[in-house]
């Protein structure tokens, strides 16, 4: 909220710069956005009136008129405002006043005729928007004095970024309660005095139990002047506080409720239809708001209503059907107590956040309505004249919040704090922010003061103490430790090492955004359902993503238009599977969930932790020396071997897959102790095209938890025995996978097969049509004894016969 | 004696002068040395001297020998120092060309700024702890003293899903499962995605934070404000770091503050949020607020290493530019 410096220390005024006192506020946790000077832009403008006024012989738009501005002689000053009129008060900026361009106003002459000084308008000065013509000063205003001394420009506007439990700090005197407690300063009490009813009148109100409203004090004034102005003081503040004038009826209640914190409402009693009931809505009930709008209410929200329906929405805006204009001579002012609770949420429902919802929203003092009722009647009539009826004050007294009284204990407050503040110190906060208290010998017992709702529990008052003293005086601690042992899991591999690893290999961590675009998702997993945000940022950020794979397509596509060309990038992160319209989890059938490692919060969702990798362009940067050729699928599925490895934890297996948004031929899915975990191949050229990328990168997906459960390595013992080398190369068909040969080796091999290599894949030259040739060299090693030459040969013959039976193996020579 | 000895040292040490290679050398010594050697011949004739003789003239042959095999010696060190010589400048190459080159990766600067916050808490004995990122109303909102229509929830710009899920607004969330699964006392860091429905220079609709949680018997403010400065001081590892605690509002903890923190006379930047464990919240997930007390506090990861590392951009994290990201490699 936005409040004058000035009206500010009207109610409590530290001997402290404006500095120091934004600094003291921001120290009470009304943290200071912004202070900012309200002084003019203009350094000699002055009160002056128009004493004449003729035609410019030249121009149709400007006149010539002759001003008084306080000094003996009069002065010619052309102007082409439209409001420039004989007898009009309004400001002069003289000859030799600064600009808001920082150049000096000049003598000037206009199609002609000579001009000394500028008439301004509000906007030109910098102190309103209004830029439609000069200002209008009131009449009586003094001729020839600075506008600065007479509007009391040398003031600042405190901007309070106010947190939603100070409620009570949305009003002048809610912020100078604070200050006063800062600086053990006694408030200055503006003494509000009873106004005496001229009338008998009062106007029939019927408050429904079940409605928002504890209290509703009303009062009938009549015979208003509404086309008083308001006087330049009020309209002054209203315009510091960011508040518009709009008429003294009006302007009096935004006065009322900046300075002491109670939203008010006049009614136009000519308007009104009979009695004044505040109830509850008929459910779909319509209502025109001040602002023009028409909107449709729910039975939950409390409205002002007449025979006629309902005239405004409680604590919230007023209905135009009732409002106050300048035709206006008879008011119904209503100063009400709103629930929060009832108040909360409907703004928002209604679109219509007004700084009265915002007040009872958080909560406004229950003690307040009559109060607020005397001083706006008092200030209305000294403006515009009128004669008030009674105050009538209707009380639903059971509802009316009321702070209990709560225990308070010196050893507790030591413990929160974590510092002995001595009792006193306690004593004068309490007293100084208006808190009851007894002293007992634990403590105290505090009674909050009625305007604050956010005083209910033990440690709210502990925190005032705090508060008040300021957090940054209290001293600095560590708290008392006793360190225990923590297991160190060896069989996990953390999150971080597996990305480190990753890094080493070459790998960029990217991060990109969980919710991604609808279409995208759906081109690479036309086979999965996507979670849709109810109130999406933008289209392309719409759905929780369901493979990473997305995002990395995203930074492969920026990266590739600022010409970074080759990627090696990895992220690791959730993605989301919602339930399908049958009610079953939306499963992922190339990559199972992780069941227990991540937290679900239903049966309807799963939210699963993986690791994606892309890889696109050459191998290895361009070098003197580099490896020219481009990053292939080997590539990266010797990076996964070598990640699985390492976290040792299962047998993994590539098997072949059918996930359409992979190359057909280069595709494999990841099984770990023979559960998928994973993909790896590259991107489908079809479903590049469509998504209108340049080239076809690898990429790769896994379940994180599959390479972060290791296993506890158990050594085995080595051989002394020397070993021997066999090389074999058998020629197969092409539809024979290496993993299939190698499994008929291992399976017919005797149990001294150390290991076996596969050092060459051959097509070509006296191959075969559709045939290849696979080199293994067998590692052969017995623990106790020398093998034989006789045995080794017959156990390779054993072998190649066995992969002739299983495969058709045909050994070469 | 027939032979000349004189003649024959000094024919052999002209050729083993004249031989520029280990082959010719070896074909001296052969011709000199050799079984059928012109040395070796000359043994043979002393052999056949009248037995008088032939002590003198076996001496004056060896002594010969000695000496061809001397200059021998002589003559195979220089060749061989040649030879190796010759070798190692063949073998020369060119020491300022760029090593092979290999890919460079590297972690986010996130990760990073995570990190470094793991390891300094992590010294006090702190867990890292992990919840989900779709949350629902309750761990989010709910058990945080965050009631339905609570003023503290315009606050949060939420992502909804429907009713009850949502995305979570911070990782306070992942305080509440933790509670509700453990015992105090405890001291956990949740750092994770957090998100909020806002989006502009300064604003990321997704962003990093890291919470922070201790529970134990005798936990108070000025322990809170102990840790955090200790933290900061050396998060950012500067002599002139600046830390002010102000009073706020977060209606999961009482009293509550947030931290400013000011590098080189800057201006004051919020740098994290924080406060004593609220009541409601302990009783939430069963508690006993009389036997323990707890502090929490979260931080914006982003703003951290844009403090850090001098990042002007919150968009730039996510843009994954690798020119950006690999100046963290």
């Amino acid at each position: 909220m936005k409040l004058s410096e000035k009206w500010l220390r009207e109610w409590v005024n530290p001997n402290v710069d404006s500095e120091t006192l934004a600094e003291q506020l921001t120290f009470l946790g009304l943290e200071v956005d912004e202070v900012t000077s309200s002084l003019p832009q203009m350094d000699d403008v002055v009160v002056a009136r128009i004493v004449d006024v003729l035609p410019h012989p030249d121009a149709e738009k400007l006149r010539i008129c002759e001003v008084d501005n306080g000094t003996s002689d009069l002065l010619q000053i052309v102007c082409g405002a439209p409001n420039a009129r004989i007898g009009l008060v309004t400001a002069l900026a003289n000859v030799g006043s600064s600009m808001p361009d920082g150049k000096k106003l000049k003598k000037a002459k206009l199609r002609g005729i000579e001009s000394f000084g500028m008439l301004c308008s509000g906007a030109e000065i910098g102190l309103t928007a209004d830029n439609d013509g000069i200002m209008e000063l009131a009449d009586n205003a003094p001729i020839g004095e600075s506008l600065l001394s007479y509007l009391e420009l040398d003031d600042n506007i405190i901007d309070i970024d106010l947190t939603p439990d100070r409620g009570d700090c949305l009003s002048i005197r809610g912020i100078a309660r604070d200050l006063c407690a800062r600086n053990d300063l006694p408030l200055q009490l503006h003494e509000i005095t009873e106004i005496k009813q001229q009338i008998d009148e009062a106007w029939p109100v019927l408050l429904a139990s079940s409605s928002a409203c504890a209290r509703y004090v009303t009062r009938v004034i009549r015979d208003i002047d509404m086309r008083q102005s308001t006087p330049i003081w009020m309209s002054e503040r209203l315009r510091r506080s960011g508040v518009r004038s709009i008429n003294p009826a009006v302007d009096v209640t935004n006065y009322v409720m900046l300075e002491l914190g109670q939203p008010m409402h006049a009614f136009d009693l000519d308007k009104i239809q009979g009695q004044i009931q505040v109830r509850l809505a008929g459910e779909g009930e319509k209502i025109t708001l001040l602002d023009g709008r028409e909107v449709t209410l729910t039975a939950q929200t409390t409205v002002i209503a007449d025979n006629s329906g309902a005239i405004g929405i409680a604590g919230i805006m007023g209905g135009l059907s009732t409002a106050v204009d300048e035709n206006t001579s008879n008011i119904v002012f209503e100063s009400a107590l709103f629930l929060p609770e009832q108040i909360a949420g409907k703004p928002r429902l209604y679109a219509s956040h007004s700084e009265s919802s915002h007040r009872f929203e958080r909560g406004v003092d229950p003690a307040l309505q009559r109060d607020a009722m005397e001083y706006a009647t008092g200030l209305l009539i000294n403006m515009a004249g009128g004669k008030p009826g009674p105050v009538r004050d209707w009380q639903d007294a059971p509802r009316i919040p009321k702070g209990e009284p709560v225990t308070v204990r010196r050893s507790r407050m030591h413990r929160i704090l974590g510092v002995a503040l001595p009792d006193e110190l306690a004593t004068r906060v309490f007293t100084r922010l208006g808190i009851a208290f007894d002293e007992t010998a634990e403590g105290w017992v505090t009674t909050p003061p009625s305007y604050r709702y956010d005083l209910r529990i033990e440690e709210d008052f502990i925190e005032e103490v705090g508060r008040v003293h300021g957090f940054d005086q209290l001293p600095r601690t560590y708290p008392a430790h006793s360190a225990t042992f923590r297991p160190v899991a060896e069989t996990r591999v953390p999150t971080i090492e597996v990305k480190k690893h990753l890094a080493a290999q070459g790998y960029q961590e990217v991060v990109t955004y969980s919710f991604v675009e609808a279409e995208q998702l759906k081109t690479l997993r036309p086979d999965m359902e996507a979670l849709p945000l109810a109130n999406p940022i933008s289209a392309d950020l719409s759905v929780m993503r369901t493979t990473l794979v997305s995002g990395l397509i995203d930074t492969m596509r920026r990266n590739h238009s600022r010409q970074q060309g080759a990627l090696r990038i990895f992220e690791t992160g959730l993605r989301f599977l919602p339930a399908l319209n049958t009610g079953a989890l939306g499963l992922d059938s190339h990559i199972l969930p992780n069941h227990g490692y991540d937290i679900q919060i239903d049966d309807k969702l799963v939210q699963q932790t993986m690791l994606a990798g892309l890889v696109v362009g050459r191998y290895s940067p361009e070098n003197w020396n580099a490896d020219d050729r481009e990053a292939d699928f080997y590539d990266v599925k010797a990076d996964l071997e070598a990640l699985f490895q390492r976290a040792n934890g299962a047998t993994l297996s590539f098997e072949t897959s059918d996930l359409a948004m992979l190359h057909p031929g280069q595709r494999t899915a990841i099984k770990c102790d023979g559960v998928r975990v994973g993909y790896l191949g590259k991107l489908n050229p079809e479903v590049q095209k469509s998504l209108d990328v340049s080239q076809s990168p690898i990429v790769f997906e896994i379940s994180l938890e599959a390479v972060c459960s290791a296993k506890v390595p158990q050594v085995a013992p080595l051989s002394r025995q020397p070993s021997v080398r066999r090389d074999i190369a058998l020629l197969v068909d092409e539809a024979v996978t290496h993993q299939a040969l190698l499994a008929s080796v291992e399976q017919h091999a005797p149990d001294w097969l150390r290991d076996v290599v596969t050092f060459d894949v051959y097509r070509g030259e006296k191959i075969e049509n559709g045939k290849k040739s696979i080199a293994l060299g067998l590692i052969l090693q017995d623990f106790s004894r020398t093998l034989e030459e006789a045995e080794v040969e017959e156990a390779v013959a054993k072998l190649v016969n066995a992969t002739t039976k299983d495969l058709g193996a045909v050994l070469r020579v | 004696m027939a032979i000349d000895l004189d003649g024959l040292l000094d024919d052999a040490k002209s050729h083993i002068d004249d031989a520029k290679t280990l082959q010719t050398l070896d074909a001296v010594r052969v011709e000199f040395l050799g079984k059928k050697g012109r040395l070796t011949a000359a043994l043979k004739e002393v052999g056949a001297l009248p037995k008088e003789e032939k002590p003198a003239a076996g001496q004056a042959v060896n002594k010969i020998k000695v000496a061809v095999q001397a200059l021998l010696e002589e003559r195979l060190q220089l060749l061989e120092n040649e030879a190796l010589h010759e070798k190692l400048s063949a073998d020369a190459i060119d020491i300022t060309l760029p090593g092979r080159a290999k890919t460079r990766g590297g972690l986010h600067p996130i990760t990073l700024t995570i990190e470094r916050i793991s390891a300094l808490f992590g010294q006090l004995g702190f867990d890292v702890a992990n919840g989900p990122e779709i949350e629902d109303d309750y761990h989010n909102f709910e058990a945080l003293n965050i009631p339905a229509h609570h003023p503290a929830r315009a606050m949060h710009d939420t992502f909804y899903f429907d009713v009850n899920r949502l995305l979570r607004t911070h990782t306070s969330s992942v305080q509440i499962r933790y509670m509700q699964s453990h015992q105090p006392p405890m001291r956990i860091l949740s750092p994770g995605r957090v998100y909020r429905c806002d989006s502009d220079q300064t604003h990321s609709p997704m962003f990093h934070q890291v919470e922070g949680l201790l529970v134990d018997r005798n936990v108070g403010l000025t322990d809170l404000m102990g840790h955090l400065e200790g933290f900061l001081k050396l998060f950012f590892d500067q002599d002139d770091c600046e830390i002010r605690f102000r009073p706020s509002y977060f209606p999961f903890t009482e009293p509550s503050m947030e931290v400013d923190i000011r590098i080189n006379k800057g201006s004051w930047m919020e740098v994290l949020g924080s406060g004593m464990v609220h009541p409601a919240v302990f009783r939430s997930v069963g508690i006993d607020t009389e036997a323990f007390t707890g502090y929490a506090f979260g931080m914006g990861v982003e703003r951290l290493a844009m403090l850090r590392y001098g990042v002007k951009d919150l968009r730039q994290f996510f843009e994954n530019d690798l020119r950006f990201l690999q100046q963290f490699n």
